[in-house]
């Protein structure tokens, strides 16, 4: 790309997205390139593809479930067309790094929301959990989970019911699993 | 027994190639779950129970004769139970180790006997009977029949015989067939995992094919065999490189009916490959599809093996009966865990319930009354919190997130959950919790931690815990929010001598302090700052207030820091912050500070804060910190009186009213102060407050209206409101701080002649003297001087002393004291007193003089200001003057003339004057050079000090001029 051409990109990136700066977007450009040109996959030029993506997060953040990397992934590729170009790769960072608390709620939501059905439900929670305990409790199941979060008493979770808990208690935004990167 | 049971019991074991159980995890679940059920059944189905075995049971147990009792017959090494069936023959009968049973009645019993051999006995019996059912019911109703049709088959028996004992038969294989289901699906989970291959699945289904191979017609093969002898310290005998494909081993099988079959089992499954090369090597090659397990690939490719394999013996054929059960049953039943978690949960609570119900009824019998209420609250608390415990302790983060956020939802402020996370050895685990890298897990138990850290058994427990070393390492944290908590948990903890010291001594101070300097402090505080500076100062607070900690702080740099807080308006920093101020203005250093760095401008602002607790501790600041006289000062300048002054309105907050009270106690010790108190009619509102206040409260409004009693108009007023007859009340009280303040208004409301004839008619002159009995020298002291302007207003004051029966003799003894101040006074006393003729007589009886001489050798100007003034009184009576001169009191007398002080040189001259009445006495003045000194002072602009020197000096002039008139006249 043209020199010109990083720069309105840059500038129009800064004023479309709230949470980095103009230097922060600029590196922001500056690595999806790299990380791009590094790449041999058949999208080289126009953006990252799953595995690079699930590499670049994996070294990055440290982030190592694949389920979740790929979640992640298809919440960054808005498009759906199965490459992340560079808008979607600053923006998505926007949300996994600086994101508001609402921004946030709906970026977890999402990724626990498996079919995609506006709800988490058991099924889905389960499926999350089911690795979380590392002794098997004789008779009993990871159901906490649902008990504490489902305010309205339906079986299952809906968004408002995911907002309401998140708020009261920040610790639970992550409460299927981890998905944001740590801050350290 | 169960049937299923035995079968899924001796999967395992027919594994191994023995007819034991392994003592495996799973098979003791199972083992118990068999004995819960036999032990329960006699009480449960009694009916069923007494049912007659068709066989007993027979086994070799590990019991012996001794350990039955009632209900047997016991004959040295046999044992025969009491209970018969219709033959007459025993149901139970043990002789040289053999068992034979012959009910569920007696097998429940036995269970029940035998306790803690429990599981050997019922492994041994399951051992030795391994299709009990057989033996229970009959031949007929065996396993062998078929896998799932058994159960049809009896049912169709016992429609076609009829009678009761059918009945009884079909309800007993209902209720084994029950068991066996229950004990499947609990050992689903278990079996489910290990869908996928591993070298130990393969190698027990090599060893067991290779048990039913070999020559023969009947055998499943002809041959089975590894390709490798060479076993990795795995299992695996794959070579390493293909390894990493998951490969576990190569077998080649040879069938009866086709070629040898080379196949390759992976983690993945089992497989063709493409045979041995030329040579050793195999290739690797999958030539076919993928099967779960050796056994499936054998079906597909032998019809042999699948011929032979249903005539083979019936262990074979329960493995395969029970792989599908099984696999259907996890499918099941994993449909079920989702559908019934609900009631599951409310079943098993309600049953934790019953069970904290009954074993707080022992506790009842120990202390009933205090234990009734709640009792269930407390055990339903305790036994979820031990759930929850459960989670925190075996979970991964995630898993540990959600339950340390579902303790949350109990009532942590309540104590029977604090003590119960204590119990449940929750704590350390929290505690450990902290040890960790998970921000998240250290947020999570922080909270807890500072929830339940309001209990005083809980602080002390993760101080021995060392909860506060770690908590001081978080302080470091990059992650604002878990500095916060850590601070917000120590200001808890540390409220006890040992856990401030930890903190300090882990340098926890300066890095508290630092939590205070926000880069945005100034114009604009972020909210994140306000609340990292919050907790920091909550933390500070709490450590103040053990003195070594005051000083770690200051020199950490805090109070700069506070003072800079201090000019915000967040009611929630300011507090704390305070707070702090208050705890350390108990050292002058921090006083002198908070006077030079401004603070008490902001201090007296926030006394119009609409925040009681705030103004609370506001006004406590200026209290303690009034005792300067520069303070008070500002605090006048920076209006700060007025509001004090109004907020004696507010009489229901009782801390808020003896800090203000405090606070214009202190102030109006400077005069200005004290004016300006009257023009907002302080002293009013102080005398409506001197009843019905706690103790705390009357210490400071008595204390502030004897400070406001220095000026005449005061002491009218107070008398006026009506205040004396509650302020002498109070000289009945006990506290002795009370006293002291009482002693002093009442001196001080005494100085108005008006007012003293009311404290007179109350008798409040003998109260003030019994006083002198208090052991506590302040006491002393304050009564003392107190006396002094009643004995000087009251009417007949000298027969009122006398009046006193041993009071003179009293306070001459006083005289005796070691306390500076108590000497002082009564000296100022013994002057007043000393004015009654007769008075002076007594106290000169009781020795006065001597005492009083003693006391000449001081430097205290204010005690030989007094002891002059007494001496000055005593010198009219008798001998006295003579007497001070042979006790040596002139000479230290003459030297108080070279003091600094006017006023002890007035009450010197008074005292030189009198004893100058005596020849001896001058001569001693005259060698002790008073002449010169006294010549100085003869031109003084104070009349009595002239006066006095002058005649003193005449008194010298006259016995010189009289001895030279002896010698030459």
């Amino acid at each position: 790309m043209s020199r010109k051409g990083v720069k309105a990109l840059v500038d129009s990136l800064t004023r479309s997205d709230k949470h980095f700066n103009k230097s922060e977007v600029e590196c922001l450009v500056k690595l999806f390139d790299t990380l791009v040109a590094r790449a041999s996959s058949e999208y080289a030029g126009s953006g990252f593809d799953r595995t690079m993506f699930r590499d670049t997060l994996h070294s990055a953040f440290g982030m190592t479930d694949d389920v979740v990397l790929d979640r992640v992934f298809s919440i960054f590729d808005r498009d759906n067309d199965g490459c992340i170009t560079v808008v979607e790769w600053v923006e998505g960072l926007g949300v996994l790094l600086r994101g508001t608390l609402e921004e946030k709620m709906k970026f977890c939501f999402t990724i626990y929301d498996l079919n995609g059905d506006g709800y988490i439900s058991k099924e889905e929670m389960f499926q999350m959990l089911k690795n979380s305990l590392l002794i098997q409790p004789a008779d009993e199941e990871p159901d906490e989970g649902v008990k504490d979060l489902d305010h309205d008493h339906d079986g299952k979770l809906s968004f408002t019911d995911f907002e309401k808990t998140v708020r009261d208690e920040n610790l639970l935004l992550e409460a299927f699993g981890p998905c944001l990167p740590d801050i350290k | 027994m169960g049937v299923t049971l035995a079968r899924a019991a001796q999967w395992t074991a027919a594994g191994s190639g023995t007819d034991t159980l392994e003592i495996t995890p799973w098979n003791k679940s199972l083992l118990n779950q068999i004995i819960k059920f036999t032990e329960d059944f006699s009480t449960k189905h009694p009916q069923e129970a007494a049912y007659v075995f068709r066989e007993p049971l027979e086994w070799k147990t590990c019991l012996d004769s001794s350990a039955f009792g009632e209900g047997y017959e016991i004959n040295e090494a046999t044992v025969q139970s009491e209970a018969k069936d219709k033959d007459g023959q025993p149901l139970l009968i043990l002789s040289a180790s053999t068992l034979r049973v012959r009910s569920f009645d007696q097998l429940s019993r036995l269970l029940r006997i035998a306790v803690e051999k429990k599981l050997k006995e019922a492994q041994a019996c399951l051992e030795a009977n391994r299709d009990p059912i057989v033996k229970i019911l009959g031949p007929e109703y065996g396993t062998v029949e078929g896998e799932d049709t058994s159960i049809l088959h009896l049912f169709d028996k016992v429609e076609k015989e009829s009678g009761l004992e059918t009945q009884l038969k079909m309800k007993i294989i209902l209720l084994l067939h029950q068991l066996d289901l229950q004990l499947l699906n609990s050992s689903l989970k278990q079996i489910s995992q290990d869908v996928r291959l591993n070298p130990a699945a393969v190698n027990n289904e090599v060893n067991l094919l290779k048990n039913f191979s070999g020559q023969g017609e009947d055998t499943v093969l002809e041959s089975l065999e590894y390709t490798s002898d060479y076993m990795f310290s795995n299992g695996c005998r794959a070579p390493p490189w293909r390894q990493v494909h998951g490969e576990i081993c190569y077998l080649v099988i040879k069938p009866h009916d086709t070629d040898p079959l080379y196949i390759t089992c992976s983690t993945a499954g089992v497989f063709l490959n493409g045979g041995q090369l030329k040579g050793k090597d195999i290739d690797y090659e999958r030539k076919s599809d993928l099967y779960k397990d050796i056994v499936t690939f054998l079906r597909e490719r032998s019809p042999r093996f699948v011929e032979n394999m249903a005539k083979q013996n019936q262990h074979m054929r329960r493995i395969i009966s029970m792989w599908k059960v099984l696999r259907f049953l996890a499918n099941f039943r994993a449909f079920m865990i989702l559908q019934k978690i609900g009631e599951k949960e409310n079943k098993a609570s309600s049953s934790l319930e019953d069970v904290g119900e009954s074993s707080s009824e022992t506790d009842e019998d120990e202390q009933p009354v205090r234990h009734q209420e709640g009792n269930t609250d407390l055990s339903a608390e305790y036994w979820g919190i031990q759930k929850l415990a459960k989670y925190v302790k075996g979970g991964d983060p995630t898993a540990t997130v959600i339950a340390l956020c579902s303790m949350r939802d109990f009532n942590l402020s309540q104590e029977s959950c604090q003590l119960a996370i204590k119990d449940t050895g929750c704590l350390e685990v929290l505690i450990n919790l902290l040890d960790t890298e998970e921000i998240k897990c250290q947020a999570g138990s922080l909270k807890i931690l500072k929830e339940i850290s309001q209990n005083v058994l809980i602080r002390h427990a993760i101080a021995d815990l060392g909860g506060l070393e770690i908590m001081v390492k978080i302080l470091d944290s990059p992650d604002t929010n878990l500095k916060c908590l850590a601070a917000e948990t120590i200001a808890n903890v540390a409220r006890f001598k040992r856990a401030r010291k930890t903190v300090r001594q882990h340098g926890g101070i300066k890095k508290l302090v630092e939590l205070l300097d926000c880069i945005s402090v100034g114009s604009s505080y972020q909210a994140k700052d306000t609340e990292t500076a919050r907790c920091g100062a909550l933390a500070l607070w709490s450590l103040s207030k053990s003195a070594i900690n005051k000083k770690a702080i200051r020199r950490a740099g805090g109070i700069p820091l506070l003072a800079r807080w201090l000019k915000c308006s967040h009611t929630n920093i300011l507090i704390p912050v305070v707070g702090t101020l208050e705890e350390c203005a108990s050292e002058p250093s921090y006083r002198l500070a908070i006077r030079t760095e401004g603070m008490i401008e902001n201090l007296v602002k926030n006394l119009s804060s609409e925040h009681e607790e705030l103004q609370t501790h506001c006004a406590s600041a200026i209290f303690k910190c009034a005792e300067d006289e520069e303070t008070r000062d500002l605090v006048r300048k920076h209006e700060g009186l007025q509001p004090l002054s109004d907020l004696l309105g507010n009489s229901e907050n009782k801390q808020l009213l003896a800090a203000v009270t405090g606070a214009i106690w202190k102030c109006a010790i400077s005069t200005e102060n004290v004016l300006k108190f009257q023009e907002y009619k302080t002293v009013e509102t102080l005398v409506t407050l001197l009843t019905d206040q706690p103790e705390e409260v009357l210490i400071n409004v008595i204390g502030a209206l004897g400070e406001c009693c220095q000026e005449q108009e005061n002491r009218g007023t107070i008398r006026r409101c009506g205040g004396i007859a509650p302020m002498v009340k109070l000289l009945t009280a006990t506290n002795q701080a009370l006293l002291v303040n009482v002693n002093k208004a009442v001196g001080g409301c005494a100085m108005e002649p008006e007012n003293m004839s009311i404290i007179d008619s109350l008798d409040g002159v003998r109260l003030l003297w019994s006083l002198l009995k208090n052991p506590n020298p302040d006491v002393q002291a304050s009564a003392a001087w107190a006396l002094c302007p009643c004995v000087e207003n009251a009417k007949n004051s000298g027969e009122m002393v006398r009046s006193f029966v041993g009071g003179l003799e009293l306070i001459v003894n006083l005289l005796k004291s070691k306390d500076k101040e108590v000497l002082t006074s009564v000296c100022a006393a013994i002057a007043n007193i000393a004015k009654d003729e007769e008075n002076l007589a007594v106290m000169t009886d009781h020795g006065v003089v001597p005492l009083l001489s003693k006391l000449a050798n001081t430097n205290n100007n204010k005690l030989r200001r007094h002891l002059a003034e007494a001496i000055a009184h005593c010198c009219m009576w008798g001998s006295n003057r003579v007497a001070f001169g042979e006790t040596k009191a002139v000479a230290p007398l003459a030297r108080y003339l070279k003091s600094k002080d006017p006023l002890v040189h007035r009450a010197t001259a008074l005292a030189l004057y009198q004893l100058s009445e005596d020849p001896n006495n001058c001569v001693i003045m005259h060698e002790n050079g008073v002449v010169k000194l006294l010549l100085a002072m003869v031109g003084s602009t104070d009349d009595a000090l002239q006066e006095a020197a002058a005649g003193c000096i005449a008194n010298i002039r006259r016995l010189a001029l009289a001895t030279e008139k002896a010698k030459y006249g």
